[in-house]
């Protein structure tokens, strides 16, 4: 079980909603995941007034999941911040998936306006989620600041390059035993998730690598796979590399030595 | 009055948050509100007026990563 801010979770995935080819894909592929958490976001509605919202919501709520909404967009602390709080009204949670982006570039989030923002919310009697890079000592100031789950890049937003720095992610491991820790963005195929799992990851955020698969809930399962193998290994004890080989076949009792035995 | 819904310039006759919402046909369970990048909470929208130049944000749930 994964524990996010006391509520507990049998699936470590967690499934982004965009980009999928159809509200059916992204039904069966939450289905197929397994995922009991899925991320949202918010919107400007059209100035018509097109109720074009209702929808998409009526699809998540009939998911019967918990949802985790998202700042996604936001490149300043006050933005971050009133989108936080429209979304805890729309969608009825303290969760926020903090994201403030700091390049327009890479979608690295901004480690500055991403802690002020974290004080912030918390003193709101917000749970954080923030999506940060794999920064050793950004993550001591979010975790100072009130965050009890972490959720490092493994590479940019949508690139699906898989964990770019696996030494960093590892410390981080290290340094937080007790923090949730959830790799979210980059992810580009199942290994890379059951890397990140292998490593005592908590969890994993994917929605490019699923939604725009050639068979969105095939990929959705084929993911929860991954994570569900990289977290058995995890708890089974995976050996140590070493430089030099060891056979693995008896040595005792080999044939064609000049010895006996 | 003249003012800025989600980017664009409207005209209206609306004094105060939740006429605008109204007016506009919006869904009222299911937008959330901001006034000059502050958001206001459903409660007080009825009460929140409006003004010339003002800035309003409505909205709604979307897909997400």
């Amino acid at each position: 079980m994964v524990d996010f801010y006391g509520r507990r979770f049998e699936s470590r995935l967690l499934l982004g909603t965009a980009r999928y080819p159809s509200p059916e894909a992204l039904g069966q592929s939450v289905k197929r995941s397994g995922a009991q958490i899925v991320t949202v976001s918010l919107r400007r509605e059209s100035a018509s007034g097109a109720k074009a919202g209702q929808a998409f919501w009526e699809l998540v709520k009939a998911l019967g999941v918990a949802v985790l909404p998202n700042t996604a967009g936001c490149h300043s602390v006050r933005e971050a911040v009133t989108t936080a709080r429209m979304a805890r009204e729309v969608f009825g949670t303290p969760w926020i998936k903090l994201e403030v982006i700091g390049d327009d570039v890479t979608l690295q989030p901004d480690p500055f306006a991403l802690v002020d923002a974290t004080r912030a919310l918390v003193a709101e009697g917000f749970e954080v989620f923030p999506y940060m890079t794999d920064d050793l000592v950004l993550a001591e100031k979010l975790v100072e600041a009130g965050c009890r789950v972490l959720m490092p890049w493994g590479a940019p937003i949508g690139t699906g390059r898989g964990l770019n720095n696996p030494y960093a992610l590892r410390l981080l491991r290290k340094h937080f035993p007790g923090i949730t820790l959830v790799v979210d963005a980059g992810i580009g195929a199942p290994s890379h998730a059951a890397a990140a799992m292998e490593m005592g990851y908590d969890a994993i955020l994917i929605n490019t690598a699923v939604a725009i698969a050639g068979d969105p809930p095939a990929m959705a399962e084929a993911f929860a796979e991954a994570i569900r193998a990289g977290r058995r290994a995890h708890e089974a004890g995976l050996m140590e590399p070493t430089d030099l080989a060891t056979a693995s076949t008896p040595t005792f009792g080999a044939p064609f030595s000049p010895f006996a035995g | 009055m003249r003012i800025r819904l989600n980017g664009e310039l409207i005209d209206t006759t609306a004094e105060d948050l939740a006429a605008l919402i109204e007016d506009r046909g919006f869904d009222v369970s299911v937008v959330a509100t901001a006034l000059n990048g502050e958001f206001v909470p459903r409660t007080l929208r009825a009460e929140t007026k409006l003004a010339e130049g003002d800035a309003v944000e409505v909205l709604r749930p979307m897909q997400g990563g």
